[in-house]
Protein backbone atom coordinates (compact mmCIF):
# COMPACT_ATOMS: atom_id res chain seq x y z
CA UNK A 1 0.00 0.00 0.00
CA UNK A 2 2.80 2.50 0.55
CA UNK A 3 4.85 1.42 -2.32
CA UNK A 4 1.77 2.80 -4.71
CA UNK A 5 0.46 6.13 -1.86
CA UNK A 6 4.11 7.23 -1.84
CA UNK A 7 4.78 7.03 -5.53
CA UNK A 8 1.03 8.29 -5.79
CA UNK A 9 2.22 10.83 -8.65
CA UNK A 10 4.05 8.44 -10.62
CA UNK A 11 1.18 6.44 -10.55
CA UNK A 12 -1.07 9.04 -11.79
CA UNK A 13 1.30 10.31 -14.93
CA UNK A 14 1.39 6.36 -15.66
CA UNK A 15 -2.96 6.39 -15.68
CA UNK A 16 -2.48 9.65 -17.42
CA UNK A 17 -0.19 7.87 -20.23
CA UNK A 18 -3.14 5.28 -20.56
CA UNK A 19 -6.05 7.62 -20.69
CA UNK A 20 -3.85 9.81 -23.39
CA UNK A 21 -3.50 6.72 -25.24
CA UNK A 22 -6.82 5.86 -25.11
CA UNK A 23 -8.13 8.74 -26.03
CA UNK A 24 -5.88 9.84 -28.78
CA UNK A 25 -6.36 6.36 -30.41
CA UNK A 26 -10.31 6.14 -29.58
CA UNK A 27 -10.56 9.45 -31.85
CA UNK A 28 -8.09 8.17 -34.67
CA UNK A 29 -9.97 4.60 -34.45
CA UNK A 30 -13.28 5.92 -34.63
CA UNK A 31 -12.64 8.25 -37.45
CA UNK A 32 -10.47 5.61 -39.64
CA UNK A 33 -13.21 2.93 -38.74
CA UNK A 34 -16.16 5.26 -39.36
CA UNK A 35 -14.63 5.74 -42.94
CA UNK A 36 -14.07 2.30 -42.92
CA UNK A 37 -17.18 1.43 -42.01
CA UNK A 38 -18.55 3.36 -45.43
CA UNK A 39 -16.22 1.64 -47.90
CA UNK A 40 -18.12 -1.58 -46.44
CA UNK A 41 -21.39 -0.85 -47.36
CA UNK A 42 -20.75 1.42 -50.16
CA UNK A 43 -21.56 1.25 -54.23
CA UNK A 44 -18.47 0.37 -55.58
CA UNK A 45 -17.34 -3.37 -55.12
CA UNK A 46 -13.16 -2.80 -54.55
CA UNK A 47 -14.04 -0.05 -51.87
CA UNK A 48 -16.25 -3.12 -50.24
CA UNK A 49 -13.57 -5.96 -50.69
CA UNK A 50 -10.75 -3.73 -49.58
CA UNK A 51 -11.76 -2.92 -46.34
CA UNK A 52 -13.20 -6.60 -45.96
CA UNK A 53 -9.71 -7.36 -46.19
CA UNK A 54 -8.35 -4.94 -43.91
CA UNK A 55 -11.15 -6.25 -41.63
CA UNK A 56 -10.39 -9.47 -41.48
CA UNK A 57 -6.58 -9.06 -41.63
CA UNK A 58 -6.35 -7.15 -38.65
CA UNK A 59 -9.11 -8.80 -36.67
CA UNK A 60 -7.04 -11.79 -36.75
CA UNK A 61 -3.64 -10.34 -35.80
CA UNK A 62 -2.91 -10.51 -32.23
CA UNK A 63 -2.34 -6.25 -31.13
CA UNK A 64 1.09 -7.32 -29.92
CA UNK A 65 2.39 -8.23 -33.55
CA UNK A 66 0.72 -5.05 -34.59
CA UNK A 67 2.89 -3.44 -32.20
CA UNK A 68 6.04 -5.92 -33.37
CA UNK A 69 5.60 -4.54 -36.61
CA UNK A 70 5.65 -1.17 -36.06
CA UNK A 71 7.85 -1.01 -33.29
CA UNK A 72 10.63 -3.20 -34.55
CA UNK A 73 9.84 -4.00 -38.20
CA UNK A 74 9.33 -0.39 -39.56
CA UNK A 75 12.47 0.94 -38.48
CA UNK A 76 13.85 -1.34 -40.65
CA UNK A 77 11.88 0.06 -43.62
CA UNK A 78 13.40 3.37 -42.53
CA UNK A 79 10.35 4.45 -40.89
CA UNK A 80 11.18 5.07 -36.99
CA UNK A 81 8.92 7.86 -36.40
CA UNK A 82 11.70 10.15 -34.62
CA UNK A 83 10.53 12.82 -36.49
CA UNK A 84 7.52 13.31 -33.88
CA UNK A 85 9.80 14.23 -31.23
CA UNK A 86 10.26 17.66 -32.74
CA UNK A 87 7.23 18.27 -33.70
CA UNK A 88 5.87 20.76 -30.98
CA UNK A 89 2.26 21.78 -30.85
CA UNK A 90 1.94 24.47 -28.50
CA UNK A 91 4.97 23.64 -26.23
CA UNK A 92 3.90 20.01 -26.04
CA UNK A 93 5.52 17.02 -28.27
CA UNK A 94 4.71 13.64 -28.22
CA UNK A 95 7.37 10.94 -28.24
CA UNK A 96 8.15 8.41 -30.83
CA UNK A 97 7.05 5.90 -29.17
CA UNK A 98 3.64 7.26 -27.74
CA UNK A 99 3.01 8.03 -31.48
CA UNK A 100 4.23 4.18 -32.48
CA UNK A 101 1.67 3.23 -29.54
CA UNK A 102 -1.45 5.10 -30.74
CA UNK A 103 -0.57 4.34 -34.60
CA UNK A 104 -0.76 0.47 -33.74
CA UNK A 105 -3.94 0.97 -31.49
CA UNK A 106 -5.84 2.49 -33.88
CA UNK A 107 -4.75 0.17 -36.82
CA UNK A 108 -6.05 -2.15 -35.33
CA UNK A 109 -8.85 -0.89 -33.24
CA UNK A 110 -10.52 0.42 -36.51
CA UNK A 111 -11.10 -2.55 -37.89
CA UNK A 112 -13.71 -3.67 -35.09
CA UNK A 113 -14.83 0.15 -35.13
CA UNK A 114 -15.79 -0.47 -38.59
CA UNK A 115 -17.58 -3.67 -37.96
CA UNK A 116 -19.62 -2.57 -35.01
CA UNK A 117 -20.72 0.54 -37.40
CA UNK A 118 -21.92 -2.12 -40.03
CA UNK A 119 -24.05 -3.47 -38.07
CA UNK A 120 -25.47 -0.52 -36.51
CA UNK A 121 -26.37 0.19 -40.29
CA UNK A 122 -27.91 -3.25 -40.53
CA UNK A 123 -30.28 -2.03 -37.81
CA UNK A 124 -32.00 0.64 -39.38
CA UNK A 125 -35.14 -0.98 -41.05
CA UNK A 126 -35.22 -1.09 -44.73
CA UNK A 127 -37.94 1.23 -45.09
CA UNK A 128 -35.75 3.91 -44.08
CA UNK A 129 -33.54 3.95 -46.85
CA UNK A 130 -36.15 3.02 -49.65
CA UNK A 131 -37.53 6.02 -48.66
CA UNK A 132 -34.31 8.03 -48.97
CA UNK A 133 -33.76 6.43 -52.40
CA UNK A 134 -37.14 7.27 -53.40
CA UNK A 135 -37.01 10.60 -52.93
CA UNK A 136 -34.08 11.09 -54.61
CA UNK A 137 -31.23 11.11 -52.23
CA UNK A 138 -27.76 10.10 -53.82
CA UNK A 139 -25.94 7.49 -51.59
CA UNK A 140 -23.83 10.10 -49.51
CA UNK A 141 -27.06 12.28 -48.69
CA UNK A 142 -28.82 8.65 -47.70
CA UNK A 143 -25.92 8.04 -45.51
CA UNK A 144 -25.26 11.27 -43.81
CA UNK A 145 -28.93 12.65 -43.54
CA UNK A 146 -30.66 9.07 -43.22
CA UNK A 147 -29.45 6.12 -42.14
CA UNK A 148 -25.94 7.79 -39.97
CA UNK A 149 -27.97 9.60 -37.36
CA UNK A 150 -30.20 6.25 -37.01
CA UNK A 151 -27.70 3.88 -37.27
CA UNK A 152 -25.49 6.07 -34.94
CA UNK A 153 -28.11 5.39 -31.92
CA UNK A 154 -27.79 1.47 -32.59
CA UNK A 155 -24.30 1.76 -32.80
CA UNK A 156 -23.52 3.04 -29.20
CA UNK A 157 -23.14 -0.23 -27.09
CA UNK A 158 -21.21 -2.06 -29.44
CA UNK A 159 -19.04 1.02 -29.65
CA UNK A 160 -18.51 1.62 -25.87
CA UNK A 161 -17.74 -1.90 -25.91
CA UNK A 162 -14.91 -1.86 -28.46
CA UNK A 163 -13.71 1.45 -26.53
CA UNK A 164 -13.33 -0.44 -23.44
CA UNK A 165 -11.24 -3.26 -24.95
CA UNK A 166 -9.25 -0.43 -26.17
CA UNK A 167 -8.57 1.16 -23.17
CA UNK A 168 -7.74 -2.50 -21.55
CA UNK A 169 -5.33 -2.88 -24.62
CA UNK A 170 -3.58 0.04 -24.17
CA UNK A 171 -1.64 -1.84 -21.66
CA UNK A 172 0.24 -3.54 -24.66
CA UNK A 173 2.06 -0.95 -25.22
CA UNK A 174 4.14 -1.60 -21.88
CA UNK A 175 5.72 -4.06 -24.03
CA UNK A 176 7.27 -1.48 -26.09
CA UNK A 177 8.98 1.26 -24.21
CA UNK A 178 5.76 3.28 -23.00
CA UNK A 179 5.60 3.76 -18.75
CA UNK A 180 1.90 3.59 -18.61
CA UNK A 181 -0.09 1.84 -15.65
CA UNK A 182 0.94 -1.67 -16.50
CA UNK A 183 4.60 -1.07 -16.99
CA UNK A 184 4.60 1.15 -13.46
CA UNK A 185 2.83 -1.60 -12.04
CA UNK A 186 5.69 -3.42 -12.74
CA UNK A 187 8.49 -1.38 -11.89
CA UNK A 188 6.83 -0.30 -8.32
CA UNK A 189 6.48 -4.31 -8.13
CA UNK A 190 10.33 -4.74 -8.96
CA UNK A 191 11.17 -2.28 -6.18
CA UNK A 192 8.71 -3.55 -3.51
CA UNK A 193 8.58 -7.03 -4.15
CA UNK A 194 6.75 -7.68 -0.94
CA UNK A 195 4.03 -5.96 -2.00
CA UNK A 196 2.67 -6.87 -5.62
CA UNK A 197 -0.18 -8.01 -4.86
CA UNK A 198 -1.30 -4.34 -3.33
CA UNK A 199 -0.03 -3.05 -6.17
CA UNK A 200 -1.39 -5.12 -8.67
CA UNK A 201 -4.85 -4.56 -6.59
CA UNK A 202 -4.65 -0.91 -6.88
CA UNK A 203 -3.79 -0.63 -10.26
CA UNK A 204 -6.79 -2.53 -10.72
CA UNK A 205 -8.75 -0.53 -9.35
CA UNK A 206 -7.11 2.62 -11.06
CA UNK A 207 -8.88 0.50 -14.30
CA UNK A 208 -12.04 -0.78 -13.11
CA UNK A 209 -12.57 3.15 -12.41
CA UNK A 210 -11.60 4.23 -15.69
CA UNK A 211 -13.92 1.62 -17.49
CA UNK A 212 -16.94 2.55 -15.38
CA UNK A 213 -16.54 5.95 -15.94
CA UNK A 214 -16.42 5.38 -19.74
CA UNK A 215 -19.72 3.27 -19.49
CA UNK A 216 -21.54 5.47 -17.66
CA UNK A 217 -20.42 7.99 -20.11
CA UNK A 218 -22.26 5.63 -22.99
CA UNK A 219 -25.36 4.89 -21.25
CA UNK A 220 -26.27 9.04 -20.43
CA UNK A 221 -25.21 9.04 -23.91
CA UNK A 222 -27.27 6.06 -25.00
CA UNK A 223 -30.23 7.92 -22.63
CA UNK A 224 -29.82 11.53 -23.85
CA UNK A 225 -29.82 10.08 -27.61
CA UNK A 226 -32.90 7.78 -27.08
CA UNK A 227 -36.33 8.24 -29.09
CA UNK A 228 -39.13 7.32 -27.39
CA UNK A 229 -40.61 3.73 -28.44
CA UNK A 230 -43.48 4.07 -30.57
CA UNK B 1 -30.61 -4.82 -44.54
CA UNK B 2 -28.47 -5.53 -47.48
CA UNK B 3 -26.07 -2.82 -48.22
CA UNK B 4 -27.59 -2.90 -51.82
CA UNK B 5 -30.82 -1.12 -50.65
CA UNK B 6 -28.42 1.61 -49.37
CA UNK B 7 -28.07 2.87 -53.43
CA UNK B 8 -29.84 2.69 -56.51
CA UNK B 9 -29.03 0.98 -59.80
CA UNK B 10 -26.58 3.46 -60.94
CA UNK B 11 -27.54 5.74 -64.26
CA UNK B 12 -25.02 6.10 -66.66
CA UNK B 13 -23.34 9.21 -65.04
CA UNK B 14 -23.30 7.10 -61.62
CA UNK B 15 -21.46 4.57 -63.66
CA UNK B 16 -19.07 6.62 -64.93
CA UNK B 17 -18.26 7.84 -61.55
CA UNK B 18 -18.36 5.08 -59.89
CA UNK B 19 -15.56 3.36 -62.91
CA UNK B 20 -13.95 6.36 -61.90
CA UNK B 21 -13.86 5.51 -57.75
CA UNK B 22 -12.61 2.14 -58.70
CA UNK B 23 -9.78 3.42 -60.78
CA UNK B 24 -8.79 5.79 -57.88
CA UNK B 25 -9.15 2.94 -55.48
CA UNK B 26 -7.41 0.38 -57.44
CA UNK B 27 -4.43 3.18 -57.74
CA UNK B 28 -4.12 4.05 -54.15
CA UNK B 29 -4.02 0.45 -52.86
CA UNK B 30 -1.58 -0.57 -55.78
CA UNK B 31 0.44 2.51 -54.59
CA UNK B 32 0.54 1.22 -51.31
CA UNK B 33 1.76 -2.11 -51.67
CA UNK B 34 3.69 -0.77 -54.50
CA UNK B 35 6.10 2.07 -52.01
CA UNK B 36 5.75 -1.02 -49.64
CA UNK B 37 7.53 -3.19 -51.89
CA UNK B 38 9.91 -0.64 -53.13
CA UNK B 39 11.18 0.05 -49.17
CA UNK B 40 11.54 -3.79 -48.86
CA UNK B 41 13.84 -3.76 -52.05
CA UNK B 42 16.15 -0.57 -51.15
CA UNK B 43 16.16 -2.18 -47.33
CA UNK B 44 17.61 -5.47 -49.13
CA UNK B 45 14.08 -7.55 -47.34
CA UNK B 46 13.87 -9.50 -50.25
CA UNK B 47 17.68 -11.22 -49.89
CA UNK B 48 17.42 -14.71 -49.87
CA UNK B 49 18.95 -14.89 -47.10
CA UNK B 50 16.45 -13.26 -45.13
CA UNK B 51 14.17 -16.03 -46.04
CA UNK B 52 16.36 -18.86 -46.24
CA UNK B 53 15.08 -19.67 -42.84
CA UNK B 54 11.66 -20.47 -43.55
CA UNK B 55 12.70 -23.05 -45.92
CA UNK B 56 15.06 -24.56 -43.30
CA UNK B 57 13.72 -27.76 -41.52
CA UNK B 58 15.46 -27.08 -38.14
CA UNK B 59 14.01 -23.82 -37.78
CA UNK B 60 10.72 -24.87 -39.24
CA UNK B 61 10.47 -27.12 -36.89
CA UNK B 62 11.10 -24.50 -34.22
CA UNK B 63 8.53 -22.42 -35.31
CA UNK B 64 5.81 -24.98 -35.39
CA UNK B 65 6.82 -26.60 -32.25
CA UNK B 66 8.21 -23.64 -30.03
CA UNK B 67 6.12 -21.40 -31.22
CA UNK B 68 2.63 -22.31 -32.81
CA UNK B 69 2.23 -25.43 -30.47
CA UNK B 70 3.05 -23.98 -27.25
CA UNK B 71 0.79 -20.74 -28.65
CA UNK B 72 -1.84 -23.51 -29.35
CA UNK B 73 -1.38 -25.44 -26.19
CA UNK B 74 -1.71 -22.25 -24.23
CA UNK B 75 -4.94 -21.41 -25.72
CA UNK B 76 -6.33 -25.10 -25.48
CA UNK B 77 -5.85 -25.16 -22.24
CA UNK B 78 -6.58 -21.91 -21.06
CA UNK B 79 -9.90 -22.29 -23.24
CA UNK B 80 -10.74 -25.64 -21.56
CA UNK B 81 -10.33 -23.94 -18.26
CA UNK B 82 -12.18 -21.00 -19.07
CA UNK B 83 -15.28 -22.61 -19.95
CA UNK B 84 -15.18 -24.39 -16.52
CA UNK B 85 -14.56 -21.12 -14.81
CA UNK B 86 -17.38 -19.65 -16.87
CA UNK B 87 -19.80 -22.35 -16.11
CA UNK B 88 -19.10 -22.15 -12.40
CA UNK B 89 -19.74 -18.41 -12.06
CA UNK B 90 -22.13 -18.36 -15.00
CA UNK B 91 -24.02 -20.49 -12.78
CA UNK B 92 -23.54 -19.20 -9.68
CA UNK B 93 -24.63 -15.66 -11.07
CA UNK B 94 -27.98 -17.42 -11.36
CA UNK B 95 -28.00 -19.22 -7.64
CA UNK B 96 -30.73 -18.90 -5.30
CA UNK B 97 -28.48 -17.77 -2.43
CA UNK B 98 -27.86 -14.01 -2.70
CA UNK B 99 -24.23 -14.28 -1.25
CA UNK B 100 -23.37 -16.35 -4.28
CA UNK B 101 -24.75 -14.56 -6.59
CA UNK B 102 -22.79 -11.11 -5.50
CA UNK B 103 -19.91 -13.08 -5.08
CA UNK B 104 -19.98 -14.30 -8.70
CA UNK B 105 -21.45 -11.01 -9.85
CA UNK B 106 -17.70 -9.56 -8.12
CA UNK B 107 -15.54 -12.09 -9.77
CA UNK B 108 -17.01 -11.70 -12.91
CA UNK B 109 -17.10 -7.91 -13.24
CA UNK B 110 -13.82 -7.56 -11.39
CA UNK B 111 -11.68 -10.09 -13.89
CA UNK B 112 -13.81 -8.37 -17.57
CA UNK B 113 -12.77 -5.03 -16.58
CA UNK B 114 -9.11 -5.60 -16.19
CA UNK B 115 -6.47 -5.90 -18.81
CA UNK B 116 -5.48 -8.95 -19.35
CA UNK B 117 -1.56 -7.93 -19.56
CA UNK B 118 -2.08 -6.48 -15.40
CA UNK B 119 -3.69 -10.16 -14.55
CA UNK B 120 -0.64 -11.69 -16.54
CA UNK B 121 2.37 -9.74 -15.40
CA UNK B 122 1.02 -9.81 -11.93
CA UNK B 123 1.30 -13.61 -12.12
CA UNK B 124 4.69 -13.97 -13.12
CA UNK B 125 5.89 -11.70 -10.65
CA UNK B 126 3.63 -13.29 -7.82
CA UNK B 127 4.38 -16.84 -8.78
CA UNK B 128 6.57 -17.52 -11.53
CA UNK B 129 9.93 -14.75 -10.87
CA UNK B 130 12.58 -16.40 -8.91
CA UNK B 131 12.08 -19.73 -8.34
CA UNK B 132 8.10 -19.15 -7.84
CA UNK B 133 5.85 -22.20 -8.70
CA UNK B 134 4.26 -21.45 -11.92
CA UNK B 135 6.06 -21.24 -15.32
CA UNK B 136 5.64 -18.37 -17.85
CA UNK B 137 3.45 -20.97 -19.59
CA UNK B 138 1.13 -21.21 -16.95
CA UNK B 139 0.64 -17.49 -15.70
CA UNK B 140 -0.57 -17.01 -19.42
CA UNK B 141 -3.01 -20.13 -19.59
CA UNK B 142 -3.73 -18.87 -15.85
CA UNK B 143 -4.65 -15.27 -16.85
CA UNK B 144 -6.43 -15.88 -19.80
CA UNK B 145 -8.57 -18.34 -17.93
CA UNK B 146 -9.69 -15.84 -15.97
CA UNK B 147 -10.39 -13.24 -18.12
CA UNK B 148 -12.09 -15.31 -20.91
CA UNK B 149 -13.77 -17.68 -18.05
CA UNK B 150 -14.96 -13.57 -16.56
CA UNK B 151 -16.37 -13.18 -20.39
CA UNK B 152 -17.79 -16.60 -20.86
CA UNK B 153 -19.60 -16.38 -17.69
CA UNK B 154 -21.83 -13.95 -19.18
CA UNK B 155 -22.48 -15.63 -22.36
CA UNK B 156 -23.55 -18.73 -19.97
CA UNK B 157 -25.85 -16.94 -17.81
CA UNK B 158 -27.49 -15.29 -21.21
CA UNK B 159 -27.17 -19.00 -22.77
CA UNK B 160 -29.23 -20.80 -19.97
CA UNK B 161 -31.69 -17.71 -19.56
CA UNK B 162 -32.36 -17.94 -23.25
CA UNK B 163 -33.61 -21.86 -22.62
CA UNK B 164 -37.42 -21.01 -22.66
CA UNK B 165 -39.42 -21.14 -19.00
CA UNK B 166 -41.42 -24.02 -20.09
CA UNK B 167 -38.71 -26.22 -20.17
CA UNK B 168 -37.61 -25.27 -16.91
CA UNK B 169 -41.26 -25.79 -15.17
CA UNK B 170 -41.48 -29.03 -17.09
CA UNK B 171 -38.80 -30.54 -15.43
CA UNK B 172 -39.93 -29.54 -11.99
CA UNK B 173 -42.48 -30.93 -12.51
CA UNK B 174 -41.47 -34.09 -13.33
CA UNK B 175 -39.90 -33.50 -9.86
CA UNK B 176 -36.17 -33.31 -10.56
CA UNK B 177 -34.11 -31.28 -8.34
CA UNK B 178 -32.94 -28.03 -8.90
CA UNK B 179 -29.52 -29.05 -9.56
CA UNK B 180 -30.51 -31.68 -11.95
CA UNK B 181 -32.67 -29.16 -13.42
CA UNK B 182 -29.72 -27.12 -14.46
CA UNK B 183 -27.29 -29.98 -15.25
CA UNK B 184 -30.01 -31.98 -17.38
CA UNK B 185 -32.20 -29.82 -18.97
CA UNK B 186 -31.07 -26.54 -18.93
CA UNK B 187 -27.32 -26.69 -19.66
CA UNK B 188 -27.65 -29.46 -22.87
CA UNK B 189 -30.09 -26.92 -24.28
CA UNK B 190 -28.14 -24.07 -23.73
CA UNK B 191 -25.06 -25.42 -24.79
CA UNK B 192 -26.11 -25.56 -28.59
CA UNK B 193 -26.60 -21.40 -28.61
CA UNK B 194 -23.32 -21.34 -27.17
CA UNK B 195 -20.77 -22.89 -28.88
CA UNK B 196 -20.58 -20.53 -31.65
CA UNK B 197 -19.64 -17.63 -28.73
CA UNK B 198 -16.91 -20.11 -27.09
CA UNK B 199 -15.76 -20.73 -30.29
CA UNK B 200 -15.11 -16.64 -31.07
CA UNK B 201 -13.98 -16.73 -27.43
CA UNK B 202 -11.42 -18.84 -28.55
CA UNK B 203 -10.13 -16.79 -31.04
CA UNK B 204 -9.74 -13.95 -28.35
CA UNK B 205 -7.42 -16.27 -26.02
CA UNK B 206 -5.45 -17.35 -28.84
CA UNK B 207 -4.69 -13.69 -30.21
CA UNK B 208 -3.84 -12.91 -26.56
CA UNK B 209 -1.35 -15.87 -26.13
CA UNK B 210 0.86 -12.94 -27.95
CA UNK B 211 0.48 -11.24 -24.70
CA UNK B 212 2.83 -14.07 -22.80
CA UNK B 213 5.58 -11.90 -24.60
CA UNK B 214 6.19 -9.38 -21.99
CA UNK B 215 6.63 -12.27 -19.30
CA UNK B 216 8.98 -14.44 -21.25
CA UNK B 217 6.58 -17.07 -21.80
CA UNK B 218 7.15 -19.11 -24.98
CA UNK B 219 4.67 -18.97 -27.89
CA UNK B 220 5.08 -17.59 -31.85
CA UNK B 221 5.59 -13.88 -30.91
CA UNK B 222 8.53 -15.35 -28.38
CA UNK B 223 10.50 -17.09 -31.59
CA UNK B 224 9.99 -13.77 -33.23
CA UNK B 225 13.08 -12.67 -31.21
CA UNK B 226 15.75 -15.26 -31.59
CA UNK B 227 14.78 -15.45 -35.37
CA UNK B 228 15.52 -12.00 -35.88
CA UNK B 229 18.70 -11.76 -33.73
CA UNK B 230 20.63 -14.65 -35.78
CA UNK B 231 19.33 -13.54 -39.48
CA UNK B 232 18.58 -9.43 -38.94
CA UNK B 233 15.30 -10.68 -40.73
CA UNK B 234 12.68 -8.22 -38.78
CA UNK B 235 11.03 -7.68 -41.44
CA UNK B 236 10.10 -10.91 -43.56
CA UNK B 237 9.59 -12.69 -39.88
CA UNK B 238 7.07 -10.40 -38.67
CA UNK B 239 4.92 -11.29 -41.99
CA UNK B 240 5.34 -15.09 -41.75
CA UNK B 241 4.76 -14.83 -38.33
CA UNK B 242 1.36 -12.75 -38.28
CA UNK B 243 0.25 -15.00 -41.17
CA UNK B 244 0.36 -17.84 -39.45
CA UNK B 245 -1.77 -16.00 -36.43
CA UNK B 246 -4.66 -15.22 -39.23
CA UNK B 247 -4.24 -18.52 -41.34
CA UNK B 248 -5.19 -20.10 -38.08
CA UNK B 249 -7.87 -17.71 -36.73
CA UNK B 250 -9.64 -17.79 -39.79
CA UNK B 251 -9.42 -21.76 -39.66
CA UNK B 252 -11.64 -21.08 -36.17
CA UNK B 253 -13.49 -18.36 -37.75
CA UNK B 254 -14.30 -20.58 -39.89
CA UNK B 255 -15.49 -23.67 -37.67
CA UNK B 256 -17.44 -21.55 -36.03
CA UNK B 257 -19.66 -19.98 -38.78
CA UNK B 258 -19.83 -23.98 -40.03
CA UNK B 259 -20.81 -24.96 -36.21
CA UNK B 260 -23.22 -22.33 -36.03
CA UNK B 261 -24.89 -22.97 -39.53
CA UNK B 262 -25.54 -26.78 -38.43
CA UNK B 263 -27.05 -25.49 -35.31
CA UNK B 264 -29.23 -22.42 -35.77
CA UNK B 265 -28.70 -21.95 -39.35
CA UNK B 266 -27.30 -18.79 -40.73
CA UNK B 267 -25.82 -16.50 -38.69
CA UNK B 268 -21.74 -14.88 -39.16
CA UNK B 269 -19.71 -15.26 -36.15
CA UNK B 270 -17.26 -12.64 -35.26
CA UNK B 271 -14.49 -12.46 -32.90
CA UNK B 272 -14.53 -9.55 -30.27
CA UNK B 273 -11.34 -6.84 -29.46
Amino acid sequence: MEAVFSNFDEVLKAFGLTIGLFVVSGIGSLVFGALLAVFRVGPVAIMRRAALVYVSIFRNTPLLMIFIFIAVALPKLGYNFRFIGDVEVGGVSASPFFFRACLALTLYTSAFVCEAFRSGINTVPLGQAEAARAIGLTFGQSMTQVVMPQALRAVIPPLTSVQIALLKNTSVAAAFGITEAVANMRALSNENTSQTAMIFLLVAVGYIIIVEVVSLASYGLERKVKVAAR
Amino acid sequence: MSSSVLFDAPGPKTVARHRLYTLLTIVGLLGILAFFAYRMLVTRQFEYDKWEVFLTPRYIRFILVDGLLNTLGMAVFAIIAAIVFGLVFGVGKLSDHGWLRWLSFAVVEFFRAVPVLLLMTFLFLQFAIGDGPLSPFWCVVLALMLYNGAVLAEVFRAGINAVPSGQVEAAYALGLRKSQVMVQIQLPQAVKTMLPAIISQMVVALKDTSLGFYILAPGLTAVYRPIYQEFGNQVPAALVIAAIYIVVNLILTWVATLVQRRLLGERKVSASA
